[in-house]
């Protein structure tokens, strides 16, 4: 059993907690969400092995040179998967509303299909200026600060259907039908403002443990590179919405639209940066 | 006028206390932030025009979009921000100041319809007696309570993390302090390099886009530098450079550097960056003559002849690292000479030796044998040199960032007040609570804390 055959076991039970968690939705049947939380638990902890074995067999294979899975896109990619349905598990056991797997668990799919389909999965022995204990806290702080900001923008997208729908109606009682199993609209806004409560401290610890190693490895911790002026860009974009909640005009629909945005720019600090802008985190000369 | 004048600095100081303006500077600073990472910063002009034209390179140029980090306009939106930060803290600190430190020690009725919890009950005990046991209960359970008695009423007051109010405040100065370290480094700081050539030393650095070298006053040294290779390829593993501090030529400070580990002396510090090769390298050579059996070694460099005893000469033509799969080889070609056994005209002799196989050149067959022993390259090790003694600072605010916004998310203040009142022979008690944040999660407790509260007086 080697750790891709396990990813792959793990995208398949991502996928069923998927389609599961569409089948709660549409079914409307408790015990249907209930398999599809046990998919995604079985999913997690495949998904965790495999990381667990992946960091193994980088010691097997490159001896002292082994290292923790994180450094290039495909690992990268496949851990932003699993913080993220850590965050979803740990939102799931406090609040308890299924439905919002069904918007959540499909953003960790996409992420290991990704990572399976396209991304190189070699094991290669780091160049000089990733090898450092900072990659570890700097990759860390900053997934688990994305992967928040992935559930707060899920729970935006219920927010913003849920709330479209109840708008439309004149008598503006609570929407029916699959929209009866959304958590409420003030649940909704509340895992949003939760969850990205959450994620500005990791952010801005993820940025700062990148400054303090890059102040470390090249003597400048901030040089307005791409990549940490997109970083700063999110922080903005989440600093502004943490303020927005204190005046009465920013919440509901429009804290729930800057939450996606913010998802959006986040999306792009990771990989569009990568992909479209030159940089340092060009992921190992990937 | 003079009511119209304040009125005005009201309106100006409100406009820079705003909500508003912190979010709509926020906003700004991440869209105009894109501008920066999108056209390339102070690339060189051709480079603009070519990928522009004249005319864009002659906009961006006008608006400081190459260099925009730097340019006026985004630091006055810098500057608003800060200004923004500073002014709503002086707005707002005083309210809670005295929210924290004047509490409200009288509560009447109207107060506690306010507290989102609360109870009241009525026990047979004496007023004293209730004191008493709540100031132990709450001692214990939440805090110890401020209690004052005064017109037959006794009010207990308790408070969980006052500070917690001031996390938002830490918060906003972070980033002030942040911004200060920024101009510290700025002013009295600098970035610099120098390329210094193995066994050679320097005492100047030169800042990057100036041609005037800075004087370090000192002296540094490299006595080594090296290059390793992951095995199989060109993927480097690791640059090392041995490096030598020295004041008035006297050794102060020795370190190995790497990329991830530099040298710091006296709050400059040395990075490793780059590296590149000095001149052609040394090759020594172990060359027996095949006839009489005469072993010399010979240090031989890159294109220059070298004699060999007999007469004969030879030089290395070429040399590499990676020889298919056979490791370093260095090509020989003997040369014509003066003895006749290889007159000039005739076609040079070329053969390549092998370092991994020192008795391989023996199979050749020729008048000598030759192993390549070692040979040696010299580098030029280039270093970044970067002096910033507003670092420590910058830290400091990165420190009060986490620190502020951790517990401005998760730490709450948590108040407590009792109202106990001698009734017609029993004590009343009248309680509510509130917290600043969270208050979901406070409610919760609080359902388990006031039956306890309440459990307190029944026994």
């Amino acid at each position: 059993m080697s750790s891709v055959n396990l990813f792959n076991f793990t995208t398949i039970a991502y996928f069923s907690a998927m389609i599961l968690f569409v089948g709660y939705l549409v079914t409307r049947k408790e015990g249907v969400s209930l398999v599809a939380n046990i998919a995604t638990w079985i999913g997690f902890v495949l998904h965790t092995g495999g990381i667990g074995l992946r960091w193994y067999e980088s010691y097997q294979m490159l001896g002292a040179d082994g290292r923790a899975p994180l450094s290039n896109l495909y690992e990268s990619v496949v851990f932003f998967a699993w913080t993220i349905v850590l965050i979803y598990i740990l939102i799931d056991l406090k609040y308890k509303q299924r439905a919002v797997g069904a918007f959540v668990v499909p953003f960790a799919f996409l992420g290991m299909t990704w990572a399976q389909l396209n991304l190189d999965d070699a094991i290669d022995p780091l160049v000089p200026a990733l090898q450092s204990n900072w990659l570890t806290y700097h990759v860390i702080t900053c997934f688990l600060g994305y992967a928040c900001f992935a559930v707060a923008c899920g729970v935006s997208i219920m927010y913003l259907i849920k709330s479209g729908k109840e708008q439309n109606n004149a008598e503006s009682t609570p929407a029916g039908g699959v929209m009866s199993l959304f958590p409420s609209i003030k649940v909704l806004d509340d895992i949003n403002y939760k969850a990205i409560m959450i994620g500005f401290p990791l952010l801005s610890l993820g940025i700062i443990t990148g400054a303090a190693w890059a102040n470390y490895a090249w003597g400048t911790y901030w040089s307005w590179d791409p990549k940490e002026t997109w970083s700063l860009i999110v922080w903005f974009v989440y600093a502004a919405f943490l303020h927005a909640r204190f005046t009465r005009g920013w919440v509901g629909r429009k804290a729930a639209w800057l939450s996606v945005f913010g998802f959006a720019a986040t999306i792009f600090c990771y990989l569009g940066v990568n992909l479209v802008l030159s940089g340092l985190h060009s992921y190992g000369g990937g | 006028m003079n009511a119209k004048k304040s009125s005005f600095f009201d309106h100006v100081w409100d406009f820079f206390c705003s909500l508003k303006l912190a979010i709509s500077t926020l906003i700004l600073l991440a869209l105009t932030s894109i501008i920066g990472t999108v056209i390339q910063q102070n690339a060189n002009p051709q480079d603009y025009v070519r990928e522009y034209g004249e005319t864009a390179y002659r906009i961006f140029s006008a608006l400081n979009f190459l260099d925009m980090y730097h340019s006026w306009w985004f630091l006055t939106l810098l500057t608003l921000f800060a200004v923004n930060l500073i002014c709503c803290s002086i707005k707002r600190l005083p309210r809670i100041l005295k929210l924290v430190n004047q509490p409200n020690l009288d509560p009447d009725e109207r107060f506690y319809k306010t507290l989102a919890n609360g109870g009241e009950l009525t026990v047979g005990l004496a007023p004293e007696e209730v004191r008493d046991r709540l100031a132990e209960f709450l001692g214990q359970k939440f805090s110890r309570p401020r209690v004052a008695e005064g017109e037959g009423v006794i009010q207990l007051f308790a408070q969980k993390m006052p500070w917690a109010r001031f996390s938002v405040y830490v918060t906003h100065l972070s980033i002030l302090v942040i911004f200060l370290g920024a101009i510290l480094g700025t002013v009295w700081g600098y970035k610099a390099y120098v390329n210094i050539p193995e066994g050679s030393s320097t005492d100047k650095v030169w800042p990057r886009g100036s041609d005037t070298p800075i004087d370090l006053g000192f002296e540094v040294r490299c006595d080594r530098f090296e290059v390793q290779f992951y095995p199989g390829g060109m993927r480097p593993k690791e640059f090392v450079s041995d490096l030598v501090v020295l004041e008035n030529g006297k050794e102060v400070v020795k370190k190995t550097i790497e990329v991830n580990d530099p040298l710091t002396y006296k709050g400059i510090t040395f990075y490793q960056s780059s590296y590149g090769p000095m001149g052609d390298p040394q090759f020594h050579f172990k060359v027996r003559e095949r006839a009489t059996g005469k072993t010399v070694t010979v240090v031989a460099h890159k294109g220059q002849p070298v004699k060999l005893p007999g007469g004969q000469a030879f030089r290395v033509a070429d040399f590499t690292e990676h020889f298919q799969t056979f490791g370093s080889a260095a090509r020989i070609e003997m040369l014509p000479d003066l003895t006749g056994k290889n007159p000039a005209g005739r076609s040079r002799k070329s053969f390549v030796v092998l370092q991994k196989f020192p008795e391989f050149d023996a199979q050749r067959g020729g008048e000598y044998i030759f192993s390549l022993l070692d040979y040696k390259q010299r580098y030029y090790t280039g270093l970044q040199v970067a002096k910033d003694p507003g670092v420590w600072v910058v830290w400091l605010g990165c420190f009060f960032l986490v620190a502020g916004t951790f517990s401005a998310f998760f730490l709450s203040h948590r108040r407590l007040w009792v109202t106990v009142r001698a009734e017609g022979g029993k004590t009343h008690v009248r309680y509510g609570a509130n917290a600043h944040r969270n208050q979901a999660a406070f409610a919760i407790w609080f359902e388990d804390f006031a039956r306890d509260f309440e459990e307190s007086l029944k026994k």
